[in-house]
């Protein structure tokens, strides 16, 4: 058994289903990165996610194609952070309570509309899964080859995306514009930013990247639609985020120490690895306490996060 | 008090509606008014008609005895675990946990009720019920720790301890607490000596009921009378006030987690010793994360809790025959459910110190 664990063959299936598990945790982390570094708090993602896998999922499922498929797993999601932020910044909402109430909301709703659209039935709908691009040349190098430069687009876009939002935040207004409302709202106000504004934008990046993330699992993992898709991956999110210090390589870090999580268990089941399955299961969880326990303590985050913002009255 | 009603129904929380001049009962029932509203559109959507489903919802709730019992064996553990939510909130924890702590609660209260024999049932029967509270207190006690030491974040532990328990639960009636004899993944039965008696004879209307009903009077006297109370409900208000009057902040976030997750270990109990009798995969559908919207539709006021534990009961009792009266998918009560926590978030003022 052991053998079996560290030969070159287990390993590289294991790191190529890393990178395809990571990658949602790290769509949708990314987002509520910027969500949170705005100062708005998203507890919401979970829910937004397994929107964005339904509306992904029919949206490919009647049109035939996978790109509209995304499409409508992104505007899905950025509707939900858009209403997330209706709540916060137009209601002055406690954050916690309302994702909490947009999480339960989102699983009703997506359990609702399957049950409506699909019924219950023995053999589920299925799509056709986000075929996998060899990179030529770079896909025949040994272990990368196969796990890294063979994977779908929507992986190497992820990763292509990172670089991007280090320099949002380190060289351009936008970024600094964000990191100032989510830092001192009232000094951003007093220097003429829109800080409800911005917040809405965040927010709603935010809800669009969990929603394309939740439209991955459906359209690049599974092919299919169940209930119970996302298995927590959107609170893993969250945890990532925490873990990575809200900085976007560290949160690719966070992303592949859960991917990984996950990839072990997946592939432990599939070898008949003798632990009962339950305990298996409970990998990624075991492993997203560690990991709080361990990096999230006392991480304060940015300064007005889930602080609704108030005009002083003079 | 100008507001009698008010007073026990909403806090003075200080929320949009009563700055608007409008109690804080009354906004409680426009926010079910409004839920339920949209739910009649969205089975409006679904080709159904939405008075038809509405009224074998409440026919079946509470249009004869067995109706009404069902409904408050329902609301049994949506009170417990409620109460529990209550607590927990008070003190702004925000416990997510309530339904692993159910689960932690039915093991214990499983385990004492099966393993345990030879006992009369005055004592067998007590014990059995505080195995389970003592359970869920154990399940709440660790994201309290990790909270008060080590400034964990709770909403991401209590909910991975979810997940944990549940795991456990599946891997505890799949092989070592299975009944052998039995065809199915069930554990067996509990000894008869730690059956909650059945109060209403031919229903299902168990003594835990009572017991929930007793346990929001509990609650309501710890809250409001006790020192414990009001360090729970100081920490909540204002952390750092509470901790520059002398009040023990860490020490009060624990032991607001081990009532919590007691709580809701009762609720796992009476789930166990009065219904299924068995540890049963998948016991709970989720009365712990209901529990948030029950508790936070009462107000977090013990009395509101019992109110609005029925209620979501009626929903859940009501929601099967809604699917055969009128065909309308069970999972329009979970809509309904997220509406209500959705609109109460926006009632709630976020306050800063």
């Amino acid at each position: 058994m052991l053998e079996q664990i560290f030969s070159v063959t287990f390993l590289t299936g294991f790191l190529a289903a890393t990178l395809r598990i990571m990658t949602p945790i790290l769509i949708a982390a990314l987002g509520e990165m910027v969500t949170e570094r705005a100062g708005i708090l998203n507890l919401g993602i979970e829910g937004i996610m397994i929107i964005g896998a339904f509306t992904g999922f029919t949206g490919a499922y009647f049109s035939g194609s996978l790109w509209i498929g995304f499409l409508c797993g992104g505007a899905a999601g950025a509707l939900l952070g858009l209403a997330m932020g209706v709540l916060s910044v137009r209601f002055k909402a406690n954050q916690i309570v309302a994702g909490l109430g947009l999480w339960i909301l989102c699983q009703g709703l997506a359990s609702f509309l399957n049950r409506r659209i699909y019924g219950l039935v023995d053999v589920r709908p299925s799509v056709d899964l986000l075929p996998a691009i060899s990179i030529p040349g770079l896909s025949r190098l040994p272990i990368l080859g196969e796990t890294l430069f063979s994977q779908n687009v929507v992986v190497y876009a992820t990763l292509l995306a990172v670089p991007l939002f280090v320099f949002m935040f380190k060289r351009t207004s936008w970024g600094l514009n964000i990191d100032a409302v989510g830092e001192q709202p009232h000094a951003a106000d007093a220097a003429g930013l829109d800080v409800g504004r911005l917040r809405y934008l965040a927010v709603t990046f935010g809800g669009l990247m969990a929603g394309l993330g939740g439209a991955y699992l459906a359209l690049a993992l599974f092919g299919l639609y169940t209930d119970d898709l996302s298995t927590g991956l959107g609170w893993m999110a969250i945890a990532v985020v925490v873990f990575g210090k809200w900085r976007p390589w560290w949160i690719v870090g966070g992303a592949f120490i859960f991917g990984a999580a996950n990839a072990l268990q997946y592939r432990l089941q599939a070898m008949d690895f003798p632990l009962p399955y339950q305990f298996t299961l409970m990998i990624p969880y075991v492993v997203t306490l560690i990991i709080v326990i361990a990096f999230g303590r006392g991480q304060k985050g940015p300064s007005a996060l889930a602080a609704p913002y108030e005009r002083s009255d003079f | 008090m100008a507001n009698p009603i008010g007073r026990w129904l909403g806090r003075d929380s200080g929320d949009v509606a009563e700055r608007q001049g409008m109690p804080g009962w009354l906004s409680t029932v426009a926010i079910v008014l409004l839920a339920l509203a949209i739910g009649a559109l969205l089975i409006l959507a679904t080709g159904a008609d939405p008075v038809v489903a509405y009224q074998a919802l409440v026919v079946s709730a509470f249009g004869s005895v067995n109706g009404f019992a069902e409904t408050m064996v329902k609301a049994c553990p949506l009170l417990l675990a409620g109460l529990g939510v209550t607590i927990a909130y008070r003190a702004k924890f925000w416990n997510i946990g309530a339904e692993g702590q159910i689960y932690a609660g039915g093991i214990v209260a499983a385990a004492v009720g099966i393993y345990v024999t030879g006992l009369p049932a005055i004592i067998h029967l007590p014990l059995t019920v505080l195995a389970g509270a003592l359970g869920g207190a154990l399940w709440g006690f660790f994201p309290g720790y990790l909270k008060a030491r080590l400034k964990v974040n709770e909403v991401i532990t209590t909910l991975m301890f979810n997940y944990i328990v549940i795991l456990l639960t599946s891997y505890l009636v799949h092989g070592p607490m299975r009944d052998r004899a039995s065809g199915i993944t069930i554990s067996p039965q509990l000894q008869l000596s730690a059956w909650l008696p059945t109060v209403i004879a031919r229903t299902r209307f168990h003594a835990g009921i009572l017991l929930a009903l007793l346990m929001a009077v509990v609650v309501f006297w710890l809250l409001h009378k006790t020192v414990l109370g009001f360090q729970i409900r100081a920490v909540g208000e204002n952390e750092r006030a509470a901790r520059v009057a002398g009040i023990n902040v860490s020490r009060t976030i624990v032991w607001t987690m081990v009532l919590s997750g007691a709580l809701a270990g009762l609720a796992g109990a009476a789930e166990v010793a009065g219904l299924q009798h068995r540890l049963v995969d998948e016991f709970s559908p989720g009365y712990g994360f209901l529990a948030i919207a029950v508790a936070l539709l009462g107000n977090l006021e013990p009395l509101g809790v019992v109110l609005a534990s029925i209620l979501f009961a009626a929903l859940l009792n009501g929601a099967d025959a809604m699917q055969r009266a009128a065909a309308v998918p069970v999972p329009v009560i979970f809509v309904i459910e997220g509406l209500v926590v959705v609109f109460v978030a926006a009632r709630f003022l976020k306050r800063r110190a």
